[in-house]
């Protein structure tokens, strides 16, 4: 799973019809250290996931493995919105 | 399988429902022959119980959500044991 922080979202009326319902965020990829990588990703949430949060994003076929994206054209999901980091100086 | 040293904790409360209970390791792929970083740090679930600084090996994509019961969970990465010992090119490296 990569680290993210949610920066926006992405409002789509036109779209695959099974993708009625679900919310795109679109996530900032982070290193550890918080700075930026300079990736982004649209994600489907499925923890409702708030702007500026520091989230965990699955990617590829385990991102249809939830309720909400089960069966659905997604290729990366929101599944985890982190508390804390805890790294070692090693 | 890649080989990886755990760098540290991630701890997060909301999660999908299936996760609950499993730890969230922090790992730093490392090349199998100089045991240097190789690519960006990701993000792991821990089935095996490692520690912080352990090398471990672990699995990506749909294959890594199988290890947790029940194996419908979105995860992509999934620490799948602790190594105590390598030998590539007949050098052995002991870890504990």
């Amino acid at each position: 799973m990569l680290l993210g922080k949610v920066v926006g979202t992405v409002w789509a009326t036109r779209k695959d019809p099974k993708l009625e319902g679900v919310k795109f965020q679109i996530v900032e990829e982070q290193n550890p250290d918080e700075t930026a990588t300079g990736k982004y990703v649209v994600a489907v949430d499925s923890v409702g996931a708030g702007a500026s949060e520091t989230v965990l994003v699955a990617a590829g076929s385990s991102a249809r493995q939830t309720e909400i994206t089960k069966n659905k054209p997604v290729d990366a999901v929101i599944m985890a919105i982190v508390d804390r980091l805890d790294v070692s100086k090693k | 399988m890649r080989l990886a040293v755990v760098k540290g904790h991630v701890w997060a409360t909301q999660k999908n429902e299936g996760l609950k209970g499993y730890k969230l390791m922090l790992i730093q792929p490392i090349s199998f022959t100089t045991r240097q970083p190789a690519g960006r740090p990701l993000v792991a679930v821990d089935t095996v119980s490692a520690g912080e600084n352990d090398t471990v090996f672990y699995v990506t994509s749909r294959e890594a959500s199988l290890p947790i019961d029940p194996a419908f969970v979105p995860v992509d990465a999934t620490i799948m044991g602790v190594v105590d010992e390598i030998t590539v090119n007949h050098e052995t490296t002991r870890f504990h």
